[in-house]
């Protein structure tokens, strides 16, 4: 029974039946009728940002932390382009989202009206899929749609642009349909077939090893379990990109370390020399190849992938199954299981005789100083003092978050939220209120760099108004430190623009907003300060000042494949080629 | 880069497929694309196109189904197998793209287009363009003291082919609908 009432109340009454407890937003005139019947009802708690693109990826950190769609309110115009940046970098890492805009009134669209922006158009690009919608009978159905389509195979954002006469008519309401609309399935069961010959593969591979991503942690908690049951049932090597972090634990013997640019040496070493390479839920994406055609050359590649645009978009798959990770691996598991659990077991041994050589390398070690803080150093504390947390990580952009995801351990999915596919520097801080509001009592730590953590500053006012307890833990170096390197590496030590003069004192400005500021500059007072860090309750900028030339290695140098790393300062003059440099 | 390997009696591979995916000859492919006839999803699939840098070498949309809202999008595209198989999957994950349809691999696939050609002129040249248009079945759907509108129907070529001839005789403008197409046979 179709129900009548006006857009705006459609609109919250849709994000109840959807299951939405928290709206990320800021009001504006085309979107006022919304703010109104939120404000005439308990149900939904409204953070109020203090600048759109924060909203977004406060929703990102929300969503990536509880596997729920993020939703967003934000004005027409400039609110709409404010949220663009989010949009993209949810795309890129496949986020659920919903973006609801507000537009100028049907009949003044196209007329340049006071803040009409033509959203749909700027957003096509950067969203997966979005919509106008001009009549208010409409609305409910695009509203459950969206969902639908945000959560559905390959996540991602999605935005609704509502003009403000249809907010204000009255239309009828419809509820939710089960299983979504029909035009909108993609395919989440493997081919059979398929997945029987990687079964043969795994069961005579000499070298075999997994190369997960984002999409396990995507596909929901059971394809971390299926994952992990068979990493130790095949005794698989695993590695894992930036994205796909504590899909299986970083504490597990199988596990070599991050892979690609700044990955482990083990896991890069490992990929270049296998000789089955089973990618879940990864894009094989430039920071992970390195070299094109100097990757993994010996490899049959087995690719498993919701997407079936990510298969053989930039390396040549032997075998491609298109489907969902956690039903692939539930009958990849089952096959093999019917099939008498083979594996190559000698074979197998000598592969990790090999691995645990790369591994005695230990190419995470660095100069120690007892005079100034080595960002390494502060996240090796970190980790140590923050381990039997109940604990979620967000990052900004740059070197603390390579240092982050190589020092700091992830046992559990959803407890790593990163920007990976953008690089969205600004990002970290506002991910951190977004997984704080869905984890009150959860220990919440954003890693930053100092330039980073100024681009979405101004949320600072979010995380005092709401009472929200993240910690900020600022590697500051005063330096673009990333830019920096490779500035080193590659412009003759010409530092163009890449530090800051200027900078605020953290300290002074937590206490501006009402916070509680931390410096630290002396690496033995750091474990003190960390400690009365995660035990204040509420907000903190903690300003640790760290060695300022230090680089991050290991390196993939640019146009290299994965066996010409760099392992630290020595041998790093002319690492990068000319044809190397115009990459990024 | 070898071909994929494909077992006797299996199903998940056509026969497009057993082409090296990653060779670098140039192929040219019609590809119909069922669609919503919905606004924006033109600019979506042109946006895909620009966006990743693939060549649209012709285009044409038109509703064809009213009750259904569904439109027919026609491109003709070239590019390396590896790009032809990215554009079609990067058609397939639009959501209002209902089907995609390889007519270059998909059997054999009849091609037409229609041209309107203005030619100017007088005496010899004149008669000479009016003979050749009979030759290839153009009608002439306007016509002054000095000038002809012909209207030809054909695959690409032949209208290659006439405006080819048409230009020394005095082809002052002409305009293309861009390719339509459908499979050959009972099926879709």
């Amino acid at each position: 029974m179709a129900r009548q009432m006006t857009g705006a109340k459609m609109v919250v009454q849709a994000l109840k039946d959807q299951g939405v407890d928290t709206v990320f937003g800021y009001p504006g005139g085309a979107v006022l009728p919304i703010y109104d019947e939120i404000f005439q009802q308990n149900d939904i708690r409204h953070i109020l940002v203090r600048h759109e693109q924060g909203a977004v990826h406060a929703a990102e950190g929300y969503a990536r932390s509880t596997g729920k769609p993020g939703v967003v309110l934000v004005t027409s115009g400039p609110g709409a382009t404010n949220a663009v940046t989010g949009m993209a970098d949810a795309l890129l890492d496949s986020i659920p989202l919903v973006v609801l805009t507000g537009q100028v009134p049907t009949f003044m669209i196209g007329s340049d009206a006071f803040q009409e922006a033509d959203t749909v158009g700027i957003t096509r690009p950067c969203t997966k899929h979005n919509w106008l919608v001009r009549d208010t009978d409409a609305l409910s159905g695009v509203l459950h749609e969206a969902f639908h389509v945000a959560t559905a195979g390959r996540p991602g954002p999605v935005l609704i642009d509502i003009p403000k006469d249809v907010q204000f008519a009255t239309g009828s309401y419809a509820p939710p349909v089960k299983g979504g609309p029909k035009r909108y399935q993609p395919q989440v069961k493997g081919d059979i077939e398929t997945i029987t010959e990687l079964v043969e593969a795994l069961e005579t591979a000499k070298k075999p090893i997994l190369y997960t991503g984002g999409g396990v942690i995507n596909s929901g908690d059971a394809a971390s379990q299926l994952l992990r049951e068979l990493v130790d049932a095949t005794n698989t090597p695993i590695t894992s990109t930036l994205m796909g972090l504590g899909a299986y634990p970083g504490s597990g013997k199988n596990w070599l370390g991050m892979l690609g640019m700044h990955g482990l040496y083990e896991a890069n070493m490992a990929m270049h020399d296998c000789d089955l390479m089973i990618c879940i839920g990864a894009r094989f994406d430039d920071r992970i190849t390195g070299r094109i055609d100097a990757f993994s050359p010996h490899s049959r590649k087995a690719h498993i992938d919701i997407d079936p645009s990510s298969i053989n978009k930039v390396v040549h798959t032997d075998i491609p199954i298109v489907g969902d990770v956690a039903h692939v691996l539930e009958d990849l598991l089952k096959i093999w299981k019917a099939r008498g659990r083979k594996t190559d077991r000698e074979a197998l041994d000598r592969w990790w005789k090999q691995i645990d050589e790369w591994r005695a390398v230990n190419c995470l070690t660095y100069k120690t100083s007892d005079q100034v803080i080595k960002p390494q150093y502060a996240l090796q504390r970190l980790e140590e003092l923050t381990r039997g947390h109940d604990r979620y990580i967000t990052t900004e952009v740059g070197q603390h978050q390579m240092w982050a995801a190589q020092f700091l351990t992830f046992d559990e999915p959803k407890r790593w939220m990163t920007s990976g596919g953008l690089g969205t520097m600004g990002y970290g801080f506002p991910a951190s209120i977004g997984v704080q509001m869905a984890h009150r009592d959860s220990l919440v730590i954003n890693v930053a760099g100092e330039a980073s953590w100024l681009m979405n500053m101004q949320e600072m006012g979010t995380a005092v108004q709401f009472r929200l307890p993240v910690k900020q833990f600022i590697l500051n170096n005063e330096r673009l430190g990333m830019v920096r390197q490779w500035q080193e590496l590659l412009h003759g030590e010409r530092y163009s623009h890449s530090w800051s003069e200027a900078l605020p004192d953290f300290v002074k400005l937590a206490e501006a907003f009402g916070a509680k500021g931390i410096l630290c500059t002396d690496p033995k007072d750091l474990d003190d300060a960390i400690m009365e860090m995660i035990e204040y309750d509420g907000p903190v900028i903690f300003d640790c000042l760290v060695e300022k030339h230090e680089n991050c290695f290991p390196m993939i140098p640019s146009g290299e494949p994965h066996n010409k790393m760099l392992l630290g300062e020595v041998s790093t003059k002319d690492a990068i080629k000319e044809g190397g440099a115009v990459l990024v | 880069m070898s071909a994929l390997q494909i077992k006797k009696g299996s199903t998940k591979h056509s026969a497009y497929n057993l082409r090296p995916t990653f060779s670098d000859v140039i192929e040219t492919h019609t590809l119909a694309v069922l669609v919503d006839n919905e606004a924006g999803v033109l600019a979506r699939v042109i946006g895909l196109f620009s966006g990743r840098g693939y060549n649209i070498e012709s285009l044409t949309v038109a509703e064809v189904d009213h009750t259904g809202h569904l439109s027919r999008i026609t491109i003709v595209t070239r590019g390396t197998p590896q790009v032809i198989e990215q554009i079609k999957a990067q058609l397939g994950r639009i959501v209002p793209v209902h089907r995609v349809h390889d007519l270059t691999v998909e059997g054999p696939s009849v091609e037409r287009e229609l041209a309107l050609l203005k030619v100017t002129g007088a005496g010899d040249k004149r008669v000479e363009a009016l003979r050749l248009a009979d030759i290839f079945r153009a009608n002439v759907v306007d016509s002054t003291l000095d000038s002809f509108v012909f209207e030809i129907t054909g695959a690409p070529e032949k209208i290659d082919a006439f405006a080819d001839l048409m230009r020394p005789l005095g082809l002052l403008e002409m305009a293309r609908t861009g390719v339509a197409a459908l499979s050959r046979g009972a099926t879709t």
